[in-house]
């Protein structure tokens, strides 16, 4: 990304449409009306607009096969003359093969030549000690004391638990896809700030990035960038890049005019003005976004492990498989307690980030102004002549890991006997009232009347131009033939965020007001996002059985998260003035709570079911694992039978059904904001 | 070959002191990169491929494993990044493996000498409530069927099946052999043992798609149905078999479990090629180590040692030039 782009039009903030504040009157009996046709519609329609209920199938537009040719033509024929495509493809996959090659060398295999079982190493890799010492004094270096005792302890854990090996190969492609993932995500974010017409192409590309399950992509990326854990890490970027970029759009944004302003009057030129002003004094939002890419890469641990990354995923993969419910959580919590230490490192960074620097002693020898850097060589190297007297210092002996052996297994066991009867009548109840009727229902709705509902919900929200997106967007789901499934993952996914939302919303509600319970919570909504749920998967259909209901709740368990998370938020943010008021005009507390608190809070909590759509959504590709058919099937059965095309277009639907509800939400909280302000 | 590797400055002095070149031992005239095996995620297979990657290691070849989903290995396959998959069931991997073939890319190296034995199969304790079974026909009576349903499938009974990418026409042999069953479709084989797990500790009736080598069947006392046997002619043609009106009208096909790989391994590696090919183990010895893996909890590279030292006749044989 040169600096060699025209500019061709000067910054400017897109100017916000509001298309629907007008015609009050008309939407009394606007919706009322709609619902009464496609009621009627969907009744007595069947017989003269077969079409409307089942798409013709000689009318589908076959995208599959063109996807699916597209993509043969690249591997096979693509060319840019000198080299083809998949020679550039694999000059990338080199390139990141380098970084990864020495992170893993530091991290675990030690340095090495030659290469496979004939490799001789001459250096081991840092032993346990020497990383645990390191991450201490990162931690000491960002948050102080007590954040260095933290990451010891999850790392320590790592250790204990004898997880060390596996742990480090995760860490190892970690600390290579983090970096990249950042840089990238500020550079197309920048390129986005500065060039609207690259923001308008970008965005809708990182919609797509985010909500396509990763399984339709990775026969492609394997094709690409070959098999091994560079094809992981590039799958792993594709996931966990777009928030970066989104953020860095909006911290640019946000960057004050007045530094601007001061930037130009002290005559920056226009990469001092990028590099110098804009991204130092975004600083403090830019670590969101590398927050979140952290925690994205270690949410694709366990997809990566399926393509040759190895490490801690392809452990719990493994333990599950022979049905070792202990040493999956094992692996599992390993995976949680990596991404504690590295999502609390960097959240420190940020914060201190935030803090003007302390003073640097300017003068000094080498050692006193960089104590943590000497004292991290001075470990290295310490401990690597300890590891040579003593080898337990370089590698954790087995006798003193400790295990929880069948202890989990046990008590699952001990469930299912004695309480299986009574899970099994609670599912019974939930499954056939309410699962299954909903599915028949939404399985009958004409497609053409559904279609024209969501481009008239997008009208009333957001104008004509939602609308023509809503409206095309559900559309080409029936035209490619996806309907039925898209309308069982709607089925399963819309209950599943009625359930989150029920659960998480009051959660939040009892939270927000309780320090001691909100951070106990926030342990427990960390660990639920990062715990991979093939972990929890496995004894939720020992005690469910296989099907739509565990499914549900392995959505559940996922999607609760930002329900919980965005209502606290919310509540939180209340001007406590505004709740003063409210108290002096002597509302009780369930009237501040109903009448004032949840109102103010309502766009964040909105905000909030908008991610818990995205959460279901996502996690449609492991609900596939236990048996159900909905898209997400599909885009697995795509995978397994390495379909390119069926599995992209089956992704796109997923994508579409995304974009449409994130779409209508968003505008509905624009409206409320608007309307409250 | 030395791999250079970039180390960040301040690590490169100490690491220089040591930093020596070395000639890996290989073959003559072999190519010494290293081959690179597949592994998957359950236990028979990285079994069937430690003991490979050990003998080839022997004969002075240079191996790397790599982990790999079992279908998802092709695209690796066929573009020669991976080298080698030592097991493909023709139950489950068969469509996958012609469609790599067919593109020249990918070799079939033969079979492993294991037999993959799928079917229908019930815990012991069922036959209690279902007397007649083994013989399929038992599952025909009504009280049969109802024994093995849930709330959901009642009165029909309940049969799960493998997940929906194994193909194996159950739902066609329960309409071909008008069985008062439904299929439900388990989506990974993970599933379906936490259902038999967890229906074996309650004692509760089940039924289910089970396949061999594998520890379950060491694990829980149990049969296989016994369908009428299979034949080609059954799966393709309706008159034949028991239905005149409908094919798939018998039990499941056992076959060969295959080693499959990129085909350029046979000019890269000719002496390799040779010990692959000729790589062999039986069903029993292999029931017994998964056995040894996943029940009594050793290590696979104690397992796998061990075969070695009991079967040095044999796998030097394979590498005999």
């Amino acid at each position: 990304m040169g600096a060699s782009f025209p500019v061709l039009q000067p910054v400017s903030e897109p100017i916000p449409e509001n298309p629907a504040s007008r015609g009050a009157a008309r939407a009394r009996w606007l919706w009322p009306l709609a619902l009464a046709l496609f009621v009627l519609f969907w009744q007595f329609g069947e017989g003269f607009a077969k079409w409307a209920f089942s798409y013709p199938r000689a009318l589908e537009i076959p995208a599959a096969r063109w996807i699916g040719r597209a993509a043969k033509w690249l591997v096979d024929e693509a060319s840019f003359g000198l080299f083809t495509f998949t020679d550039l493809t694999r000059f990338l996959a080199d390139i990141i093969d380098v970084p990864y090659r020495v992170a893993l060398g530091l991290l675990s295999s030690g340095l090495l030549s030659g290469q496979g079982s004939s490799a001789v190493q001459h250096l081991p890799p840092l032993s346990w000690l020497a990383v645990l010492a390191i991450v201490a004094l990162i931690g000491h270096h960002a948050g102080g004391a007590r954040l260095a005792a933290l990451v010891t302890a999850c790392f320590g854990f790592l250790v204990i638990f004898g997880q060390w090996t596996s742990a480090m190969v995760t860490l190892a492609s970690i600390v290579v896809a983090v970096p990249i993932g950042v840089l990238a995500g500020l550079l197309l974010g920048l390129a986005a700030w500065r060039w609207p017409f690259f923001e308008r192409m970008l965005v809708p590309v990182l919609d797509l990035m985010q909500t396509i399950p990763v399984f339709a992509y990775l026969v492609p990326v394997l094709v690409f960038f070959g098999f091994g854990p560079t094809a992981a890490i590039v799958a792993t970027l594709i996931y966990a890049l777009p928030p970066m970029a989104r953020v860095t759009i909006l911290a640019m944004r946000s960057v004050p005019a007045e530094i601007r302003d001061l930037g130009n009057m002290v005559g920056c030129s226009r990469r001092q003005m990028t590099w110098k002003v804009m991204v130092p004094s975004a600083k403090d939002s830019l670590m969101v976004g590398v927050n979140q890419v952290i925690m994205l890469s270690l949410n694709m641990v366990i997809i990566a492990s399926m393509i040759g990354a190895g490490g801690l995923g392809f452990d719990v993969l493994a333990a599950l498989r022979r049905l070792d419910i202990g040493a999956g959580l094992e692996a599992g919590l390993a995976i949680v307690a990596l991404a504690v230490a590295l999502d609390r490192l960097s959240q420190a960074y940020a914060e201190k980030a935030g803090r003007p620097a302390a003073g640097i002693a300017a003068g000094g020898g080498f050692v006193s102004r960089h104590p943590y850097l000497v004292a991290a060589l001075t470990i290295v190297v310490a401990t690597f002549l300890a590891g040579l007297a003593m080898p337990a210092l370089q590698s954790f002996p087995e006798r003193w890991q400790v295990s929880t052996g069948t202890f989990w297994s046990e008590v699952v066991r001990w469930i299912n006997v004695n309480f299986f009867d009574a899970l099994e009548a609670i599912r019974n109840v939930i499954l056939l009232n309410i699962l299954v009727p909903l599915k028949r229902l939404l399985g009958d709705l004409p497609w053409a009347g559904v279609v024209a509902l969501l481009a008239l919900a997008g009208y009333r929200l957001g104008g004509l131009r939602l609308a023509a997106l809503v409206g095309v967007l559900s559309f080409l789901i029936a035209a490619t033939g996806q309907w039925e499934k898209a309308m069982i993952t709607v089925y399963l996914c819309g209950i599943s965020v009625v359930f989150a939302c029920l659960i998480g919303v009051p959660l939040g509600i009892l939270a927000a007001e309780r320090e001691r319970l909100w951070r106990w919570l926030q342990l427990v909504i960390d660990t639920l996002q990062t715990l991979p749920s093939f972990v929890y998967l496995m004894p939720v259909v020992m005690l469910f059985r296989v099907g739509d209901f565990t499914a549900m709740i392995a959505v559940v368990a996922y999607a609760v998260v930002p329900a919980i998370r965005y209502t606290v938020l919310g509540l939180q943010r209340v001007d406590p003035r505004v709740v003063e008021a409210g108290r002096a005009m002597g509302c009780t507390s369930g009237q501040i709570l109903a009448k004032i608190k949840l109102k103010l809070a309502l766009p964040e909590i909105l905000l909030g079911l908008n991610q818990t759509i995205m959460f279901a959504l996502s996690m449609l590709v492991i609900t596939a694992l236990v048996g159900t058919r909905d898209l997400g099937q599909e885009v697995y059965i795509a995978l397994t039978k390495a379909d390119t095309g069926r599995g992209i277009v089956a992704g796109l639907s997923i994508a579409f059904i995304a974009i449409i509800a994130d779409r209508l939400i968003s505008a509905g909280a624009n409206r409320i904001r608007e309307r409250m302000s | 070959m030395f791999q250079p590797i970039r180390l960040p400055g301040l690590f490169a002095a100490t690491l220089c002191l040591s930093a020596a070149f070395t000639i890996a031992p290989a073959a003559a005239q072999e190519s010494t990169d290293p081959i690179k095996l597949t592994l998957h995620d359950w236990t028979g297979q990285l079994i069937t491929t430690e003991i490979m990657g050990e003998v080839l290691k022997k004969a002075g070849y240079s191996v790397e494993y790599v982990q790999a989903d079992y279908l998802a290995q092709f695209a690796g396959l066929e573009t020669g990044d991976l080298h080698v998959a030592m097991e493909m069931w023709e139950t489950t991997g068969r469509d996958a493996m012609d469609a790599a073939t067919a593109t020249g890319k990918v070799e079939n190296f033969g079979e492993t000498g294991m037999q993959a034995k799928e079917e229908w199969w019930y815990p012991a304790y069922m036959k209690e409530k279902c007397p007649g079974l083994p013989n399929w026909e038992a599952l025909k009576s009504e009280a049969c069927a109802e024994a093995f349903s849930i709330p959901e499938t009642a009165p029909k009974g309940r049969y799960l099946g493998g997940p929906v990418t194994w193909g194996g026409f159950d739902d066609e042999r329960v309409e071909a052999l008008d069985l008062p069953f439904e299929v439900i479709h388990a989506g990974t084989d993970a599933a379906l043992f936490a259902e038999l797990e967890s229906a074996y500790q309650r004692q509760a009736p089940i039924l289910l798609w089970i396949y061999a080598p594998h520890w379950a069947p060491a694990k829980y006392q149990g049969e296989w149905v016994e369908f009428p046997p299979y034949s080609k002619e059954c799966y393709e043609d309706p008159a034949a078999g028991v239905n005149p009106d409908a094919a798939y009208d018998c039990g499941k096909p056992f076959g060969p479990i295959w080693k499959v790989g990129w085909s350029g391994v046979k000019d890269k590696w000719p002496g390799a090629y040779a010990a692959i090919k000729a790589f062999n183990v039986n069903n029993d010895e292999m029931g017994a180590m998964i056995t040894k893996v996943d029940l009594d909890g050793k290590k696979v590279s104690e397992v796998v040692a061990e075969w070695m030292a009991a079967n040095e006749a044999r796998w030097s044989g394979w590498i005999k030039k």
